[in-house]
């Protein structure tokens, strides 16, 4: 095992964060913050509860997942795509390096970094409403699984994309209206029978709806169906990615 | 005697620190960029692989390197396969890449730091600055590489690429599209690197680059490894020059007094050619101009012509075409 180089490249992606603070950690808090002001005062004053809880509080761990999925996306994309289109990536691949050493490095820096930023929004959010975690425990497991995930899937996005605009493609197009119609501002429960059915297409739905279980103890699908999923959807990033380092897809000729 | 005979095969085999075997390549486009290509290379020399764009020069290296996977065929470095062992054989190369491929902005100091732990090793400051002041770099260490120079960049393209102390160094074209005097000062360092033992294989399509630092040379061509050979062994073809002897009088064929010198007449009778050796004490000149008028060749006019290791290689290049 090469920890060495390992270190590096998760120190180096760790410290391209420190250099972008503004982009990687301050821009997601204040929009977060904003969505609190908007969707938590201004809109929920008039909306009491939600499945029996204060909106204000509801819309918590909806926001925080709207976050972390965008951020994962972006910075484990970014943080491979990036040395790709330089061409200084040659570096990486004639090191004495393995592919899950790549890994661990590109994508265990990302998950690190939205992990932070997870924490961050969840600190912020307590200065707007009185956050209780009920099950400490299963919040921490979750976030670190979808952490691992998306940055994985962005990895993925960033083997793949060949230019800026691709790259941007899947977070703006697929993520973001995902995220919105997963429940984040809303139970699903809400929703007329037909459109609950498509919900359940959604696997933004099951990530929100677990990551809100651990907040609340309540939830639009079962707890077990949500580990599950989100273990399924790693499980596919995870073939992905073995399938592209062992095709050396976008990396080898 | 037989002990002796296995020992020049041990020392032999202990020389060679990368063995290629029937190297193929084909691109997913079809394209043959590798053909059966096979070479030894030997610890401690400088080989100079010269051809034209896109003979197949950066893909063999890049083979090598990890970087591209081959179709068929073997490459083992000090013994090891490149694929199975690629651990053992990365940590011992270095490469400069031919494009100025480093991250626009970061420091100096830390994109060395940053090359040396991808090949397990622990920071050494002093090991770093050593590099830094060997290639000029010491002033430039906080400086961010977008505000470099061309001949900076490729500077620190080679202190990444030597950080890890490897003992292989691949340059791909190190001198393409910079001026003559930072030409010289990639041959310095060069000669400096292959004195300190390392094992030095470049890519080239300038042949003055191959004739100045290379040991051997190695041209290839629409990915056949056309030949290699001891830079000597081509300067002695460079050293051959022509005579070209124009005579007053047509002739049909050469009179028997000369054949000893060899001579080639042209077609239409007009001239004879004579190649000689400059390198050797006597030319043979005086004797042959002696020779011809005993003959009764009377001569009209006289030019010399000497082939290059140009000529060498575009009459290879062609001849293969």
């Amino acid at each position: 095992m090469n920890f060495q180089a390992v270190k590096v490249i998760y120190k180096y992606e760790m410290l391209r964060a420190w250099k972008t603070l503004f982009q990687s950690i301050a821009s997601p808090v204040i929009s977060t913050s904003l969505y609190f002001v908007v969707f938590g005062s201004a809109i929920g004053s008039r909306i009491e509860t939600v499945d029996g809880i204060p909106y204000g509080l509801f819309i918590v761990p909806g926001l925080t997942m709207l976050s972390l999925l965008t951020q994962s996306l972006n910075n484990a994309a970014f943080g491979i795509f990036f040395p790709r289109f330089t061409g200084a990536i040659y570096e990486v691949m004639s090191a004495p390096i393995s592919h899950f050493e790549i890994l661990l490095g590109y994508v265990g820096s990302a998950a690190s970094k939205s992990f932070i930023l997870g924490l961050i929004i969840l600190t912020t959010a307590n200065l707007f409403v009185d956050l209780h975690i009920q099950h400490p425990f299963w919040m921490l497991a979750f976030l670190i699984l979808t952490c691992v995930s998306f940055s994985l899937f962005g990895f993925i996005i960033g083997l793949w994309a060949s230019n800026f605009d691709k790259l941007q493609l899947i977070p703006l197009l697929v993520i973001t209206p995902l995220v919105f119609l997963g429940g984040s501002f809303y139970s699903i429960n809400m929703l007329p029978p037909f459109w609950q059915t498509v919900t359940l297409f959604n696997p933004v739905v099951y990530l929100i709806s677990g990551f809100r279980w651990s907040f609340f103890g309540v939830s639009d699908v079962s707890v077990g169906l949500s580990l599950a999923m989100i273990l399924l959807f790693l499980s596919l990033c995870i073939a992905m990615v073995s399938w592209m380092f062992k095709t050396g897809y976008r990396l080898k000729d | 005697m037989l002990m002796s005979f296995k020992l020049f095969k041990l020392l032999n085999k202990m020389n060679t620190i990368i063995s290629i075997k029937n190297i193929t390549k084909t691109y997913a486009s079809g394209h043959e960029a590798l053909k059966e290509i096979n070479l030894e290379i030997k610890e401690g020399e400088i080989l100079a692989l010269l051809g034209p764009n896109g003979a197949g020069k950066t893909t063999l290296i890049s083979i090598i390197c990890g970087l591209v996977s081959p179709t068929g065929g073997t490459v083992k470095v000090n013994g090891f396969d490149i694929i199975t062992d690629y651990r053992k054989t990365r940590a011992l190369i270095g490469l400069v890449p031919q494009e100025l491929t480093l991250p626009a902005f970061e420091t100096v100091i830390n994109t060395l730091n940053f090359s040396r732990g991808l090949f397990g090793k622990k920071p050494d400051k002093a090991f770093v600055e050593k590099m830094l002041t060997d290639l000029t770099l010491l002033d430039k260490k906080d400086t961010e590489i977008r505000m470099l120079s061309g001949g900076m960049k490729r500077r620190v393209l080679i202190a990444k690429a030597l950080i890890h102390e490897p003992r292989i160094l691949f340059l791909d074209e190190p001198t393409a599209g910079v001026d003559v005097e930072l030409r010289k000062d990639m041959w310095n360092i060069v000669r400096r690197l292959r004195e300190s033992g390392v094992t030095i294989i470049l890519t080239t399509h300038y042949i003055e680059e191959a004739e100045e630092i290379a040991d051997r040379v190695g041209v290839i061509s629409d990915g056949v490894l056309l030949l290699v050979d001891e830079k000597q062994a081509l300067m002695q073809k460079l050293g051959k020059k022509c005579l070209i002897i124009e005579l007053r009088e047509k002739i049909s064929a050469i009179p028997a007094s000369l054949l000893s010198y060899h001579l080639v007449l042209s077609e239409n009778g007009s001239k004879v050619t004579y190649t000689y050796d400059t390198q050797r004490e006597r030319t043979g000149i005086t004797l042959l101009i002696k020779a011809m008028n005993k003959a009764g060749l009377e001569i009209k006019d006289l030019q010399t012509a000497q082939s290059s290791l140009e000529d060498i290689f575009v009459n290879l290049v062609s001849e293969k075409k």
